[in-house]
């Protein structure tokens, strides 16, 4: 079929123009699929949460609420004890978020196995909050951290209902949406988040992504990891050590 | 004290309900506007002649439930101050960073509609009285005092283009609540994309509704008779959008127990337990079943007058009941089940304070007031 050039010329650039309309308006939503979005030259953080190591001492948390003065009954950061009993009935708790450790639980039958998980902002490439607050006053930055703005924040709440981790509260004295931001001003300093320094049995490990030689490099090649709730296409920076099927 | 409210495990951040009675009342009002401006559209763009005697109603109401829609939002933000972030520093990607400017140009339109079909009114009140009235009415009528048959065409053929751009807009004003909610992944009671449909349906059902017993009120209170064909319209049109309505309610609910994915044992749980009473005795059993069948009476029988009139307040009320129960299921039936989807948390709204019942009462209130002190304004009930 012979094609002339006035023709081809035009069929081209409407081909472009419609295809650029296309992608400006994809662009307005986040790609489905992608892995974390690494720029090699610069740091990308990312968490490490050891769930076969924890013990549930609840240091973490103390440690959390002493150093980003966190008020009560919010958190920054807890941790679930898991119980899982012979006939698969599944108790979870998390008392005060674990701020005092645990006490014995009363589980009726024969317990088959029990452990600790961690839960903090999973800071995600992909993040819900940052998503739909209407402001941006949530955003993230260029090495991956999550973060609020809170002279800006509104408090509507949205981002408290996005979040499907539930890492979010509303700062009963600021009135603005609060969570873990993987203690930015010690990380800016070159130190390591309060939860990370204080856990006894190195169950947190926090570092750059993107240095091949940094410690959450080696496991996340070493151990068999996952993250949570991955159907909701958030892609988590906080990764998972033996996350147990049970845990949400 | 929150623990003993709370049942199984909840991710600590949870216990605490953050959207209340405020975040129910908030659509509820919206409906109301986009169902009360769907009924003047129908008159004023479809020519529903039958519905002459509401239309003028119709476009007040829907405009002052506008004029309050926000209020329960800026009750419930926290920075009340920075409500204005959303239309000056708005992030895109957020449905909810839309709202300001849907807002603004609906109540544009619905500002310049409710101009050119009182301006004949204003007009004539402008003549008619004098001194400072005079001059009020001449500044709300800026001045145009033309009201040849030519300009009235003109008028007619401007509020015509308002309304039908007026019909998308409410649409979209509604929809786009409806998308605030079912937009959202991380909560399966709201995911899904019937919700924007729901939401305009019930809208419109509580719009309809509301007009028919202001209507029927308004014309108890003057001694004047309701008009026998729009009463007999508009129940026919709210059995038709609420037969709409209450599928698509059953379709969702229906799908997410047929599909039963892992998010189906606390729904069925939430629906058989803190859900019970509003959702299946008030929503569905008391509030949906028996409006069905009255209004279907209504349409498909021929009543005596004063019967008609009855059972179609009776399923008016029942069905403006049965959406404030909707959105109550919504917003704070999604809130009381953990994202752990391991145990539920309560809510009882308190009823003094910033986000309590009389707040609530107050703001829904305020609609009516103004709707009364319009009417003293510009006396809306007249025949043109």
């Amino acid at each position: 079929m012979a094609t002339d050039r006035r023709t081809f010329l035009k069929q081209t650039g409407w081909t472009l123009l419609g295809g650029g309309i296309l992608i400006s308006i994809g662009s307005f939503f986040p790609a489905a699929g992608r892995a974390l979005q690494k720029v090699p030259s610069e740091a990308l953080y990312g968490f490490i949460v050891d769930t076969t190591t924890c013990i549930g001492c609840g240091m973490c948390v103390q440690a959390c609420k002493t150093e980003n003065q966190v008020p009560d009954e919010c958190y920054r950061t807890w941790v679930e004890r898991y119980i899982i009993t012979a006939d698969e009935k599944v108790f979870v708790d998390s008392p005060h978020g674990a701020l005092h450790g645990f006490k014995p639980a009363a589980v009726e039958g024969q317990i088959e196995k029990a452990f600790f998980v961690p839960k903090l902002c999973n800071h995600c490439a992909e993040a819900n909050c940052v998503q739909v607050c209407p402001v941006g006053a949530t955003y993230t930055t260029r090495d991956g951290f999550v973060l609020v703005d809170e002279k800006h924040c509104v408090s509507c709440g949205y981002c408290l209902q996005a979040c499907p981790y539930g890492a979010r509260y509303m700062h009963p004295v600021r009135h603005t949406a609060d969570k873990c931001t993987w203690c930015y001003h010690r990380v800016k300093k070159g130190l390591m988040p309060a939860c990370v320094v204080v856990c006894p049995v190195r169950a947190r490990q926090f570092g750059n992504l993107n240095d091949p030689e940094s410690t959450i490099n080696r496991i996340l090649q070493e151990a068999r990891i996952s993250v949570l709730k991955p159907e909701t296409g958030n892609n988590p920076k906080t990764f998972y050590v033996g996350l147990d099927k049970e845990v949400r | 004290m929150l623990e003993a409210l709370t049942q199984g495990f909840l991710y600590p951040n949870e216990i605490e309900v953050h959207w209340g009675i405020l975040i129910v009342l908030y659509p509820y009002i919206t409906g109301l506007v986009a169902g009360a401006f769907i009924v003047s559209s129908l008159y004023h763009v479809f020519a529903r002649e039958e519905l002459k005697p509401v239309a003028r109603f119709a476009l007040i109401a829907a405009f002052c439930f506008l004029l309050f829609a926000c209020t329960p939002l800026l009750f419930h933000l926290g920075h009340p101050e920075r409500a204005f972030n959303i239309m000056f520093t708005p992030k895109f990607t957020s449905a909810m960073s839309g709202f300001g400017y849907i807002y603004t140009f609906y109540m544009i339109i619905l500002a310049l509609e409710i101009w050119f079909v009182f301006r004949p009114d204003v007009i004539r009140l402008a003549q008619e009285s004098s001194g400072i009235k005079k001059a009020f009415y001449s500044l709300v009528a800026l001045g145009a005092f033309d009201v040849s048959e030519k300009t009235l065409h003109l008028d007619h053929k401007i509020i015509t283009a308002l309304a039908a751009i007026g019909i998308p807009s409410a649409c979209v004003l509604h929809g786009y609540v409806g998308f605030l909610f079912g937009s959202l992944k991380s909560n399966p009671w709201w995911s899904t994309p019937l919700m924007p449909i729901i939401f305009l349906m019930s809208a419109i059902v509580s719009g309809i509704a509301i007009l028919i017993v202001s209507y029927a009120l308004v014309m108890k209170l003057k001694g004047k008779a309701v008009d026998n064909n729009c009463m007999q319209s508009l129940c026919s049109y709210l059995w038709g959008f609420f037969i709409i309505d209450v599928t698509l309610e059953i379709l969702e609910l229906l799908t997410m127990a047929y599909e039963g994915e892992e998010s189906w044992g606390i729904i069925s749980q939430l629906i058989g337990g803190r859900l019970q009473l509003s959702y299946v005795a008030l929503q569905f059993i008391v509030c949906s079943t028996i409006p069905l069948v009255l209004l279907g009476i209504v349409s498909l029988v021929k009543l005596k007058k004063s019967t008609r009139n009855t059972l179609g307040i009776i399923s008016s009320v029942l069905l403006l009941i049965q959406v404030l129960a909707m959105r109550w299921n919504v917003v704070i039936g999604g809130q009381l089940f953990s994202k752990s989807l391991r145990g539920f948390t309560s809510y009882f709204p308190q009823f003094f304070g910033r986000e309590g019942l009389l707040v609530a009462l107050i703001l829904f209130a305020l609609p009516f007031v103004t709707m009364y002190i319009a009417n003293i304004i510009v006396p809306y009930w007249e025949e043109e």
